[in-house]
C-alpha cells in the first residue's frame, strides 16, 4: 500500500479516536462538575447517560451553520480546522504501547512541542476574521496566552530529553525509572498549569471567557463549527493528560500489550479529572495576572527543574 | 435628632434660611426660590447633610414642585428641600457640583420632565430613548400608549 | 450636549474611538451584565479609558402606571421593581402608605415583614454573589449560591403561592398567616444556611485568584461613596458604617440584637464580602424575630379597598439588599396617587461605574459590575 493510503488510513483512525475521547471528556466533565456542583449530571439517554454527547453532536452537526455577513467568510470557514488538525495531529506521536507509538520519529519531542502550537492561528483568525469586537480581543488574548505558556510547557519537557538523552518518545518511555517522579515534579507542576493554559480552559479560560467576551473567538461559530472547536479544546485536553501520562509517570510503565494501555488510559484519566477538577473550583484569572504566570513564576520554575535536572545526571 | 431641634439647629447657624423652614405632616420642609436653590444646598451641606438621597420633581397644576430629600448621617436626621420652578421653561441650578448624586438623578429628571439643570455636565436622557419626544411624567403627556382609567375603578 | 429638548442624537453618534482606542458594546444582552444593561466600553488595549453605562432597556413607566391604579393596585407593580427582592419594594411602598393614611399596623404583621424581609435578603445576596462569582468564572459558587437562594424561594411559595413577584407587604400588614410548621422549616434553614455560607466563604473567598480578582479593584473612597448616593452593601464595602435599620430605626428593628459589618478597601472584595456577612446577621434576625413573635392579626382591621389619604406628601425609606429603598409618595385626596417616586439604591449605585472601572482592564469591568450588584428592574423602573 502506498504512503498516502496508510496516512489516509491514519488520519481516519485519528479522526474516529479523538471524536470518542473528545465524546468521552465531554461527558465526563459533565459528570464530574455534576458532582463537585452537588447535581447528578447527564443521566437520560443511555447507561449513567453516556449517549448524551452523542445526541448533543448529532444536535450541533443538524444546526444550521451561520456565517455572519461582516465575516471574512474564507477564513472563517477554515479557522476551526486550523485549530482541530494540529490538536489532532499531536496525538499520533504518543507512545501508546510498548513499542508502539503510531508515528515512531526520533523528533517526537519536538513534534508535540511544535505542531500543536499552529493551533494558535487558527484562533487568531477565528477571531480576526468573525469581524466582531469581542472574537477579536478573545483571539488576541488567546494568541498572547497560548504563546507565551508555550514556553514554559516546551521547557518542563526538557529534563526528559536530558534524562533519556533523546528525544524519540519510545526511548524515553524505555529509560524511565520510578525515580523520575519526584525528581521532575516540578515540571509536573509546570507542565500540569501550563497544559491547562495552552487549550484554554478554566482557570485560564481568558479567550473565551463567556461573562467578558461572551464566547470570545468563537463567540460567531455555530452548528458544527463550533463543535469542532469544542472537540479540539477537549482534544486538546485529552492529549496534554496523555502526554502527562506518559512521561511523568511512565506511560505504560514498561507494561507489555493491553496491560500497558490501560495503565496509560488509568492515569490520564486522572489527569483529566484533575483539570476538570481545577476548572469547576477556581474563578478565572485576569489577563495581566496570567501573563505575570507565565513569565515570572512558571517559567523560572521551569529552568530551576532544568538546572536540578543537570546537575544530577553526572551522578546517574 | 427630631424635627425641633433640627429647626433650633437649622435656626442657629443659617439665620436666613429659617423662614424657609417648615414642618409638614412631621417632615422638616425647605421652600426656596431657584435662584436661591444652590446657595439653600451648599448651607445644608455644611451643617452636616451629606447625602442627598432623591431629586425628583412633582408636576403641579401651575408649576413644577422639584424635591431633594437630604439625609444628615452624623444628625440621623431628613429633610426636604422643595422648589417651585415655571412650568413654561422649566430652569433650575444643578447641585451636580455638591453631590454626584445628583448627575443621574438629575438626568432622571430631566428625561421624565424636561427641567433643565444648569450646569450639569452631562444632562441627556438616561432611562428613555435618545430620541423620545416629551417628558412622561407631566400630567399633560399623551401618546397612543396612556391609557386613563376611569374615575370609578 | 446639555439637554436640548427634541436632540436627535443618538448614542452612536457619540462613540468617537479616540486614537489606539477600541470601543466595545458590552450589552444590553451580555453574560454578565445582570440583566440589560449596556456599557460603552473604551479600551485601550485591555484597560478601560472610559465605560458609560447606558441604562433604561427594562424601563416599564412603573412611575407613569401607578399615577393610574388604586393604591392597593400599585402593590403588585412595586414587585416588578426588584424583582429578586419584592418584598422590599412591597414594604417600602406599604410603609409610605401608611405614613401618608396614617394607618397602624398589627405588631404580629411587622414582625412577619421582617421574617420575609431578612429571608429576602439572604436569597437577594445569594443571587448577587452566585452571579459576582459566575463574572469572575467560578461556576461552582454560583451554584452553591443558588441553591440556598432556592430555600428561600420555596419557604416564599409555601408562605404565599409566588416565587418571585411575592405582593405579600400590604398596606395595613401582610396577606397570608404563616402556614403550619413553617417557622420550624424556617429555623431549620437558618442553621443550614450557615454551613453554606462557611463552605462559600472557604471555597471563593479563601481562595487565591478570587483575591487577587477582586481586592483592590473597583476602589470606592468612603467619601465618594457618601456624596455619590451609594448605600448598602456599597457604601458599607467602603467603611461607612450605614444602615437604615441601625441608624435611622423602623419597625420593630430595635428590638433585635445584630451587627452592621463593613469592609475597610472599599474594593470588590469588601463588597462581596459583606454581602457575605450580612447573610450571617440576618440570620440571627429571624431566629430573634421569630422567638419573639407573638400570635396576633396581621391585617388593621377594617381598613377600606380604597384608601384616599389625606392630601400632602410622604417619604419612607428602608435597608433594602441593595441599600436606601425609599418611596416618595404625593397624595391629592383621590384614591389614586398623584406621583409615586421610587428612590432605587440600585440606579444610584450604578452611576458609580464610571468612576470605578476606569483605569482597570475589561476583566475587571464585569467584576465591578457584579460587586454594585443592580438589579434592572429597580434601575430602570
Amino acid at each position: 500500500m502506498s504512503g498516502l493510503a496508510w496516512g489516509a488510513l491514519y488520519g481516519l483512525a485519528a479522526g474516529l479516536v479523538i471524536a470518542i475521547a473528545a465524546l468521552i471528556g465531554v461527558w465526563g466533565e459533565r459528570k464530574v462538575a455534576g458532582r463537585i456542583q452537588m447535581r447528578i449530571g447527564p443521566q437520560e439517554l443511555g447507561p449513567f447517560g453516556l449517549l448524551q454527547t452523542l445526541a448533543d453532536t448529532l444536535k450541533l452537526v443538524l444546526k444550521e451553520d451561520i456565517t455572519p455577513a461582516a465575516a471574512d467568510v474564507r477564513i472563517f470557514r477554515i479557522a476551526p480546522l486550523i485549530v482541530f488538525a494540529p490538536i489532532a495531529m499531536s496525538f499520533v506521536i504518543i507512545p501508546y504501547a510498548s513499542g508502539f507509538a503510531p508515528l515512531d520519529t526520533s523528533v517526537g519531542i519536538l513534534f508535540f512541542m511544535a505542531v500543536p502550537a499552529i493551533s494558535v492561528i487558527g484562533v487568531l483568525l477565528a477571531g480576526w476574521s468573525s469581524r466582531n469586537t469581542y472574537a477579536t480581543i478573545g483571539g488576541l488574548r488567546a494568541a498572547a496566552q497560548m504563546i507565551s505558556y508555550e514556553l514554559p510547557r516546551t521547557l518542563s519537557i526538557l529534563p526528559f530529553v536530558l534524562l533519556a538523552g533523546s528525544m524519540r518518545p519510545l526511548d524515553i518511555m524505555d529509560e524511565w525509572r520510578w525515580w523520575w517522579i519526584p525528581l521532575t515534579f516540578i515540571a509536573f507542576i509546570v507542565y500540569f498549569i501550563s497544559s491547562i493554559a495552552e487549550v484554554n480552559r478554566g482557570p485560564f479560560d481568558l479567550p473565551e471567557a463567556e461573562s467578558e467576551l461572551v464566547a470570545g473567538y468563537f463567540a460567531d461559530y455555530s452548528g458544527i463549527r463550533w463543535a469542532i472547536f469544542m472537540m479540539a479544546e477537549y482534544g486538546g485536553m485529552v492529549a496534554a493528560a496523555l502526554f502527562g501520562a506518559v512521561f511523568w509517570f511512565g506511560g505504560y510503565l514498561h507494561l507489555p500489550g493491553a496491560l500497558g494501555v490501560i495503565m496509560l488510559i488509568a492515569v490520564a484519566t486522572l489527569l483529566a479529572v484533575a483539570m476538570i477538577w481545577v476548572k469547576w473550583t477556581f474563578p478565572r484569572m485576569r489577563p495581566d495576572q496570567l501573563m505575570g504566570t507565565a513569565w515570572k513564576v512558571l517559567t523560572p520554575m521551569a529552568l530551576l527543574q532544568l538546572v536540578i535536572v543537570g546537575v544530577v545526571i553526572p551522578w546517574l | 435628632m427630631n424635627i425641633t431641634e433640627l429647626r433650633e439647629h437649622l435656626c442657629a447657624t443659617y439665620p436666613d434660611l429659617c423662614p424657609l423652614f417648615s414642618i409638614e405632616f412631621g417632615d422638616g420642609v425647605i421652600s426656596v426660590d431657584p435662584d436661591r436653590l444652590l446657595e439653600a444646598a451648599g448651607n445644608l451641606r455644611d451643617l452636616g447633610f451629606d447625602r442627598l438621597s432623591v431629586v425628583t420633581a412633582v408636576d403641579r397644576p401651575t408649576h413644577f414642585e422639584l424635591v431633594y430629600r437630604l439625609y444628615a448621617r452624623s444628625m440621623s436626621a431628613a429633610v426636604f428641600i422643595k422648589c417651585n420652578v415655571d412650568r413654561d421653561s422649566p430652569r433650575v441650578h444643578s447641585l451636580a457640583g455638591l453631590w454626584p448624586a445628583a448627575l443621574w438623578q438629575e438626568r432622571e429628571t430631566f428625561d421624565m420632565f424636561g427641567i433643565v439643570f444648569d450646569g450639569h455636565p452631562d444632562l441627556r436622557r438616561i432611562l428613555l430613548p435618545d430620541d423620545w419626544e416629551g417628558y412622561p411624567l407631566r400630567k399633560d403627556y399623551e401618546d397612543e400608549t396612556v391609557i386613563r382609567r376611569p374615575d370609578y375603578i | 450636549m446639555t439637554g436640548e429638548i427634541g436632540s436627535d442624537a443618538c448614542f452612536t453618534d457619540r462613540i468617537e474611538p479616540g486614537v489606539d482606542e477600541l470601543v466595545v458594546n458590552v450589552g444590553p444582552s451580555h453574560p454578565s451584565t445582570h440583566g440589560v444593561c449596556r456599557v460603552i466600553v473604551h479600551l485601550d488595549g485591555e484597560v478601560v479609558t472610559k465605560a458609560e453605562p447606558v441604562i433604561g432597556y427594562l424601563h416599564r413607566g412603573i412611575e407613569k402606571m401607578a399615577e393610574n391604579r388604586t393604591y392597593l393596585q400599585v402593590v403588585p407593580l412595586t414587585d416588578r421593581l426588584d424583582y429578586v427582592g419584592s418584598m422590599y419594594a412591597n414594604w417600602a411602598y406599604c410603609r409610605t402608605v401608611e405614613r401618608l393614611a396614617g394607618i397602624q399596623v398589627p405588631e404580629r404583621a411587622e414582625y412577619l415583614r421582617v421574617i420575609v424581609c431578612e429571608m429576602q435578603r439572604i436569597a437577594s445576596h445569594m443571587m448577587s454573589l452566585g452571579s459576582a462569582a459566575a463574572d469572575t468564572g467560578a461556576a461552582t459558587m454560583f451554584i452553591y449560591a443558588f441553591d440556598q437562594r432556592e430555600k428561600v424561594i420555596e419557604a416564599f411559595e409555601e408562605l404565599c403561592g409566588a416565587r418571585l413577584t411575592y405582593n405579600y407587604v400590604r398596606p395595613g400588614g401582610v396577606s397570608f398567616e404563616i402556614p403550619e410548621g413553617w417557622t420550624e422549616r424556617v429555623l431549620q434553614f437558618c442553621r443550614d444556611h450557615r454551613d453554606g455560607l462557611e463552605l462559600m466563604d472557604r471555597l471563593f473567598f479563601g481562595n487565591v485568584i478570587t483575591r487577587d480578582r477582586m481586592k483592590h479593584v473597583g476602589v470606592l473612597s468612603p467619601e465618594d461613596a457618601v456624596a455619590w448616593g451609594a448605600s448598602g452593601p456599597v457604601a458599607r464595602g467602603s467603611g461607612v458604617n450605614w444602615d437604615l435599620r441601625k441608624h435611622d430605626p423602623y419597625s420593630v428593628y430595635p428590638r433585635f440584637d445584630f451587627d452592621v459589618p463593613t469592609g475597610s478597601n472599599g474594593d470588590c472584595y469588601d463588597r462581596a464580602r459583606v454581602r457575605l456577612f450580612e447573610c450571617y446577621e440576618s440570620c440571627r434576625i429571624i431566629e430573634q424575630a421569630i422567638s419573639q413573635m407573638q400570635p396576633g392579626p396581621i391585617r388593621t382591621p377594617g381598613l377600606p379597598r380604597l384608601l384616599a389619604p389625606r392630601p400632602g406628601d410622604a417619604y419612607d425609606h428602608i435597608e433594602s439588599a441593595r441599600g436606601a429603598l425609599g418611596v416618595y409618595l404625593v397624595s391629592d385626596g383621590s384614591v389614586r396617587p398623584y406621583r409615586m417616586k421610587v428612590r432605587s439604591p440600585a440606579f444610584c449605585n450604578l452611576a458609580l461605574l464610571p468612576l470605578l472601572a476606569e483605569g482597570h482592564m475589561l476583566s475587571d469591568l464585569v467584576v465591578i459590575l457584579g460587586s454594585l450588584d443592580p438589579v434592572f428592574g429597580e434601575v430602570d423602573r
